[in-house]
């Protein structure tokens, strides 16, 4: 197993990780930053493969960057909404807001 | 024959003014109905009789006898099997049109009758609705070329007469015997409509000419057949005919079947004299009339019928001598004059005077209806002018009712069979014929005359005379009520010389019937001392006729309980049939067949509560449900190719 | 076994660790601080793939923006001390069992696949990253630049009108409307300060 397929093994853990996390959690704000995780792990792809797969051009790094740039941008649009929901609400809690039920 | 294009009118006519009285009558033609339904029956009679002078004496013989024509030859159902098919034909015929004119006249009087028996009425209108139903069923009965329209037209007969036995549907008795009318022939016509589906089978066809012709010819097919199958060691057409028969007797209310008619009593009097004396209750005489031929073939069905029609005669006339009821005494003596008419038609041959049976039953079956639709119409006068139906509150009411007195005395002298009245010819004919063809049979038609001759002076002497007079509650009746009585005595004084062996015969050839003075001779000394006895026990008050009962002993209770046949009805159907098969069926119904649609939508409902959970708005449990999607999907087109 | 391979070995480890404790801790706020290390840790990977500049940008963004952001907003839903409400173990249950399916799934997939690697070492100098960022034509990301440019534009105005507080005048009852479950809460008073 190369370098190539151990990095592959920790990013694809990571995002599962991240995924139970999200399926998991209560809390809003515990979700997002499950979210955070997997984006991480997408990054941890994007750059591996640029690095063993194709050095000759930079794709898998500039990907890296703008979806660090995007998931800043999301998560603060994310708060914000939080923070709407909490003033409504007084709970950041997922399951009460399931108002879009039978 | 131009008139033959007027039958359809006989038939269109009554329909149109059901339909019309039934949608419109209760609110717009309430006073006028009466008169409309009259009117109608007006028309038809008139039609009855032109069609009927047409036919016996000015129309042209064929063979020197009567031809059939057909009025109406429509093709209808095609069964698409052996050539089967329900045409809509009309019929004419000897027994046909003397039908029609003996439906329509009584229909007419009992119509004008009802103008004053009805009035005040709520449902004044639906009344005559029903009564135009009524007649537009027996019509079609009469009329059908075709034993399945026959059918459908004795089943729109059984309805009407239960929707009019119940027609004080506000008491239970009423409701309970129009239950059982309709339940206890309707239980006949099952066999009936076996019959008819044995014979139409065999014989591929349910037209009654041609089925006459095929089962009468020893060599045909269907005869051979039928003679030759057997189950249980009766050939099938002995089956077919009896079963036919069996549909007969509980229109006819031959017993067993009887149970019904006397309930049907608690309908208004005047359909009391039109369906259950003159009209339906003849079906079974008339259907038993019709194939004739076929059951002269076969003599075990023929003893049937005579059996059971002598059977019955003697049975009621025995039950009617001891019962207090005006109208219960008459229903019974209809069951055994249509005792007479069963047997006489059981005892005869066919072809010319060996037919006599025949031409008597149905002499009788016209003279009966007379007389005894006018018994009844008298007796609708005497109840509503005592407001009671029962002997006990009647007596001496000679000079408060002058005109039903002497009507209800001609009818009695009718029925009894006293000379010159019609009763008497007719009757002669009937023990004629069974002198020639059963001995034992014209015994007990000899002392069944006797009865009747008994019970229904017991009944007139027991009105009329018997004690000082009653208190009258209401007047005499109005004329409305009056002129139909005085119209069928008249008709009863003179129809007895009608030379109906000229008319209607087996095999539609005329021929000429004798009198025999010294063979009436025993009968009339039965009646005139039947007619003594009941003077004597009850012209006058006193205890000679308890006495008598008392002396009878167990018979007379038996008798005066109508021998207990209700009982043991009751008793098979609450304790066998209730119990042991419908109750275990209802159940069965009830759980397993309700049950299981139920529980199918309860299942439904339970999967579909568990398929809605998976909708709880909560975004983490779809995206689990999407994760696991996926993962599946990809196994399934990825990995399953790799494993 | 040599020191790359361990180094590569503890950062793994710690990755996965720090995520772990991350997804699991009851507590959010030392979630978030389990979040920030496993952040770091990536931040080493990339430095230990030689891809300094991606590392230094993780840090500043992820590390040093967004885990502050998370920070701040859970001090504004005054959770810092509570615990977090539980969830029930049969959603652990199913969610362990999908989850440990399809890494298992994924981690076969790429495991039996034979990758041709390449030998030509990778220079991502910043130089090199600079100019490509700002070139037109192949290889070069100016339009993506520029557009991503915009959405922060976008999202910063957006977050400002989505949590802007409404004014008084409008609804009398913002701030304590009734909630539609029972979670555990405190009712707060209206926060003044921080976004108003």
């Amino acid at each position: 197993m190369n370098y190539l397929q151990e990095i592959l093994v920790i990013s694809t853990a990571l995002f599962f990780i991240g995924i139970y996390g999200l399926l998991t959690r209560r809390n809003i704000i515990a979700i997002l930053m499950s979210v955070e995780l997997m984006l991480n792990s997408v990054n941890i792809n994007f750059v591996a493969f640029n690095k063993y797969l194709y050095p000759n051009s930079l794709d898998g790094i500039f990907f890296a960057i703008f979806i660090i740039t995007i998931a800043a941008a999301e998560v603060a649009l994310a708060i914000a909404i939080v923070i709407n929901l909490y003033r409504n609400h007084d709970s950041v809690d997922i399951d009460s807001t399931t108002l879009l039920k039978y | 024959m131009n008139y033959a294009q007027y039958i359809p009118l006989l038939l269109a006519l009554p329909l149109l003014s059901f339909a019309i009285l039934g949608i419109w009558g209760r609110k717009s033609l309430k006073k006028s109905s009466g008169i409309i339904g009259t009117m109608v029956l007006l028309i038809l009679t008139i039609i009855s009789i032109a069609v009927a002078t047409h036919y016996f004496f000015i129309g042209e013989k064929l063979n020197n006898g009567y031809q059939t024509i057909f009025a109406l030859n429509i093709p209808w159902l095609d069964f698409g099997y052996k050539n089967l098919s329900i045409d809509i034909g009309l019929l004419l015929d000897p027994i046909s049109v003397m039908m029609l004119v003996v439906i329509t006249v009584v229909s007419l009087m009992v119509h004008i009758f009802s103008l004053g028996y009805m009035k005040g009425e709520e449902r004044y209108p639906t009344y005559f609705a029903f009564l135009s139903l009524f007649t537009f069923s027996m019509l079609g009965l009469v009329l059908s070329a075709n034993i399945f329209q026959m059918y459908i037209f004795w089943e729109l007969v059984g309805v009407s007469s239960y929707l009019l036995i119940g027609f004080y549907f506000t008491q239970p008795k009423a409701v309970a015997a129009a239950k059982k009318a309709f339940i206890v022939t309707r239980f006949a016509d099952l066999g009936f409509l076996i019959g008819i589906l044995m014979l139409g089978i065999q014989a591929e066809t349910f037209d009654f000419l041609t089925l006459i012709e095929r089962l009468t010819n020893a060599e045909s097919t269907a005869y051979i057949n039928m003679q030759a199958t057997s189950f249980l060691g009766i050939s099938a057409l002995t089956w077919a005919l009896s079963l036919v028969f069996v549909g007969g007797a509980g229109k006819s209310a031959m017993f067993p079947l009887h149970i019904w008619l006397p309930d049907a009593m608690e309908g208004p009097t005047p359909v009391s004299a039109l369906i259950h004396a003159a009209t339906m209750v003849v079906a079974g005489v008339f259907l038993v009339a019709r194939l004739f031929p076929i059951f002269h073939f076969n003599h075990t069905a023929l003893n049937l019928v005579a059996w059971t029609g002598a059977l019955s005669a003697l049975f009621a006339a025995v039950i009617a001598c001891t019962q207090t009821d005006i109208k219960r005494v008459l229903a019974y003596s209809t069951m055994s004059q249509i005792g007479y008419m069963m047997f006489a038609l059981g005892v005869s041959g066919y072809g010319g005077e060996s037919g006599l049976g025949y031409t008597a039953s149905l002499f009788h079956l016209f003279t009966h209806a007379f007389f005894k639709s006018l018994l009844f119409l008298g007796a609708g006068i005497i109840i509503h002018a005592i407001h009671s139906n029962d002997l006990k509150d009647m007596g001496g009411l000679r000079h408060a009712l002058p005109v039903t007195h002497l009507t209800f005395l001609i009818a009695c002298l009718a029925i009894a069979g006293v000379p010159p009245l019609s009763g008497f010819f007719s009757k002669e004919e009937i023990l004629l014929a069974a002198w020639e063809g059963n001995r034992m049979i014209f015994t007990i038609g000899l002392l069944t005359a006797g009865l009747t001759a008994f019970y229904m002076f017991r009944l007139y002497f027991l009105i009329f005379w018997n004690r000082p007079a009653t208190k009258v509650i209401s007047k005499e009746a109005p004329a409305s009520m009056k002129i139909p009585l005085i119209i069928l005595a008249a008709i009863s004084l003179v129809a007895g010389f009608i030379p109906f062996s000229q008319l209607v015969t087996t095999d539609q050839q005329p021929f000429k019937s004798s009198f025999h003075v010294l063979f009436s001779i025993a009968p009339l000394l039965l009646v005139i001392a039947g007619i003594f006895t009941a003077m004597h026990l009850y012209k006058n008050q006193g205890e000679k006729a308890a006495h008598l009962a008392q002396w009878f002993g167990k018979f007379y209770q038996g008798a005066l309980h109508k021998f207990y046949i209700d009982e043991v009805y009751l008793f098979i159907t609450r304790n066998i049939i209730y119990k042991i098969i419908g109750s275990p069926a209802a159940r069965f119904d009830k759980q397993v067949v309700d049950g299981g649609v139920n529980g199918l939508g309860n299942g439904t409902r339970f999967i579909a509560e568990k398929i809605k959970a998976l909708q709880n708005g909560r975004v983490q449990s779809y995206l689990l449900v999407f994760l696991g999607g996926i993962l599946i999907l990809s196994f399934i087109f990825i990995g399953w190719n790799k494993i | 076994m040599d020191t790359s391979k361990i180094i590569f070995y503890l950062l793994g480890g710690f990755i996965l660790g720090m995520a772990l404790l991350a997804v699991t801790e009851k507590k959010i706020f030392r979630s978030a601080i389990w979040l920030l290390f496993a952040l770091i840790g990536i931040a080493g990977l990339y430095f230990w793939m030689a891809l300094e500049f991606i590392a230094a940008v993780q840090i500043i963004v992820y590390v040093g923006g967004i885990v502050v952001l998370i920070i701040f907003s859970v001090f504004l839903t005054h959770q810092a001390e509570d615990d977090m409400p539980k969830t029930g173990l049969s959603r652990k249950i199913a969610a362990g069992l999908a989850v440990i399916s399809g890494a298992a799934f994924t981690i076969q997939l790429f495991l039996n696949n034979d990758f041709n690697l390449s030998a030509i070492p990778f220079d991502s100098d910043v130089a090199r990253i600079g100019t490509a960022m700002l070139e037109t034509g192949t290889g070069g990301y100016l339009l993506p630049f520029e557009a991503v440019s915009m959405l922060l534009l976008a999202a910063m105005v957006g977050c400002i009108v989505i949590a802007i507080r409404p004014e008084k005048s409008e609804k009398n009852d913002s701030e304590n409307p009734p909630s539609f479950s029972n979670p555990p809460t405190r009712n707060p008073e209206p926060v003044e300060g921080i976004l108003n």
